[in-house]
């Protein structure tokens, strides 16, 4: 007969110690191997780590002026030169970078959220729903974005909430078309079937279940987001609809820089030195992610 | 063939009724009208002023005439330059653009993909890494520290080139050159993948075997297959040109459409506004309707209307 052991619940199997364990190089190994995207990844990590501790460990404040230091070369004291009103570049630069960086993210954070909703929910219901929702995003895309960015910047006035605002809800229809075409693929999988078929409701099913596996291609369009943010940025700056002085971002220093750039062309090398290495960075990082995750994609770069 | 062109067109003239009005309701969405500067204005002027432009009707109403206008072709008068219609002022800036924006597409097509061929034939040469240093620079510096740096260069330390105004070819160099800067180094980055891809295929050996020339082989029978994804990106490269001539005509002082945009922006020109940003709109909606019908065209393996997704 049957025994109250037979009853119990089974134990965790034991792997037989000696066995070998045999892996595939996964994404991670992949993207370690690739060099370009190490080095951008280290790039990318330098500029976050400067931006968050660079402003305390500098004797000046990005708005300190000293005008009997004005348009100073850069010497042991001020290591980038001053600018017009003898502002230490150096300082500014790096004050820049949590502007600049924090463009980048947030406005991408906000395209992520937009993105994966519309076309989570477009690529999920398919049907009628997904035929309306993605000819709307047809065209949309065909507009001159910029033209409705610089719009809404002069609508919600200049300063650096706007440019979140303006960034986020402008460029997401990258992430919605990317979201949508992964869950059309993944909703027939079994898993979905499994999930349903336990009651869960579509959001459950989308939220909890779908999304997760379509994270890959979520996270290569967002590191690729960062940098046009960041660069969007630096152009509405440049023609004066970006954050308010003394705040400054690289756009705002780069264009500073060109003003005296006859004069004193170190005042627009070292700004736009911090937007050239970090786009490199973040681009390297992007492209090496993506023939990280998704190895059919991409391999010949 | 005929279904799908009308297709597109209907899907054309929705993009356009969209643009309109969400351009139509920014533009009334910001704070202050075209003639709050002049604070001097007596009340009763400013109302008739006004009243002329029927600024002083509801919103709808103003959108409804606006609409019946566009539809006849009229883009309404400026408020801020008197006397002159937005037709005028889209007549007058709109070829100097053009001139720009064409030769830079020209030079960032023919540039790009002749830097992307020369370094696809010698990967890995110090030809390639100068191609892939420059165009990784081109993509990672914005347009207009381009535009300085080749002020700075070309116009101030050598002043071979003149870096302001727009009076004859001597002018369109360095802002060409500029905006043609990162079309161009993402073209040779297109480039040069494609060609390396299609260098590798069985065919290109087989014309290679039959002894025919470098030149020969690249020219009949690689590039053609190699350029189609250069070709998709012109719609696309045609917007960002069009719009990224901005910034160039900030920089150098070009009395383009460009110009006209951004001064009408702080000037709260509305008309010239609106009118600017549909031209723009339907130029581009127009480039992408063009490249898609001729895209079969040059690759049979695709029909009409089946490309995408």
């Amino acid at each position: 007969m049957y025994s109250k052991e037979d009853f119990l619940p089974l134990q965790p199997m034991r792997c037989d110690e000696s066995a070998e364990l045999i892996t595939r190089p996964g994404p991670w190994q992949r993207l370690k191997a690739n060099k370009l995207a190490v080095l951008g990844m280290i790039i990318v990590c330098i500029m976050i780590v400067a931006a968050i501790i660079g402003p305390w460990l500098s004797p000046y404040t990005y708005a300190q002026q000293n005008l009997l230091e004005a348009n100073q070369g850069p010497s042991a004291s001020h290591w980038f030169g001053t600018d017009t009103l003898g502002r230490d570049l150096y300082t500014r630069v790096l004050y820049g970078a949590r502007i600049s960086l924090a463009v980048g993210f947030v406005a991408a954070a906000i395209n992520l959220v937009i993105g994966v909703v519309y076309g989570g929910v477009a690529g999920y219901l398919g049907g009628r729903v997904d035929r309306l929702m993605m000819s709307i995003v047809d065209i949309l895309y065909g507009i001159p974005l910029l033209l409705y960015v610089i719009l809404l910047m002069v609508v919600l006035s200049p300063g650096l909430t706007s440019i979140f605002i303006a960034l986020g809800i402008a460029y997401w229809l990258t992430m919605a078309r990317i979201v949508r075409s992964q869950i059309i693929k993944l909703k027939e999988e079994e898993y979905v079937l499994a999930a349903r078929s336990m009651g869960a409701s579509p959001m459950t099913v989308l939220f909890r279940h779908i999304l997760p596996n379509c994270m890959g291609p979520i996270i290569i369009t967002m590191t690729l987001a960062i940098p046009e943010a960041i660069f969007t940025e630096a152009f509405l700056s440049f023609i004066g609809l970006g954050v308010n002085a003394p705040m400054a971002s690289w756009g705002v220093l780069a264009a500073e820089g060109i003003n005296s750039m006859r004069s004193y062309p170190y005042q627009l090398l070292f700004p736009a030195l911090a937007i050239g290495i970090t786009m490199l960075g973040f681009t390297f990082f992007g492209d090496g992610l993506r023939s990280a995750l998704d190895p059919k994609e991409g391999g010949t770069k | 063939m005929g279904m799908y062109l009308v297709k597109r067109l209907t899907g054309a003239i929705v993009v356009m009724w969209a643009i309109i009005t969400i351009t139509f309701l920014l533009m009334h969405a910001i704070p202050g009208g075209p003639f709050t500067e002049e604070k001097k204005l007596p009340p009763q002027i400013k109302a008739s002023i006004e009243a002329t432009y029927h600024l002083d009707r509801p919103v709808w109403q103003q959108y409804t005439e606006y609409m019946g206008q566009i539809v006849k072709g009229d883009l309404g008068p400026s408020y801020k330059y008197i006397g002159r219609s937005v037709n005028d002022i889209v007549a007058e800036s709109f070829p100097v653009s053009a001139q720009l924006g064409f030769g830079a597409l020209v030079v960032a097509l023919v540039g790009g993909v002749i830097a992307g061929v020369i370094s696809a034939l010698r990967p890995n040469s110090w030809i390639d890494y100068g191609v892939t240093f420059f165009s990784t620079l081109g993509i990672s510096v914005p347009t207009f520290i381009i535009g300085a740096v080749l002020v700075y260069w070309l116009g101030f330390v050598w002043p071979i080139f003149p870096v302001a105004l727009w009076k004859g070819p001597s002018y369109m160099v360095l802002p060409i050159l500029t905006l043609a800067a990162q079309p161009m180094a993402f073209i040779a980055r297109l480039t040069r993948t494609t060609m390396i891809e299609v260098l590798q295929q069985e065919y290109i050996k087989t014309a290679r075997a039959k002894g025919l020339s470098q030149f020969q082989i690249v020219w009949h029978h690689a590039l053609g297959n190699a350029i189609l994804p250069v070709i998709t990106y012109i719609g696309p490269l045609a917007a960002a040109l069009f719009t990224g001539s901005f910034i160039v005509e900030t920089i150098f002082a070009i009395p383009g459409l460009g110009k006209y945009f951004v001064t009408s922006i702080y000037n709260r020109d509305y008309t010239v506004i609106l009118g600017v940003t549909m031209f723009y709109s339907a130029l581009v909606v127009a480039f992408n309707l063009l490249v898609d019908i001729v895209y079969p065209l040059i690759d049979p393996r695709v029909t009409v209307g089946r490309r995408r997704d």
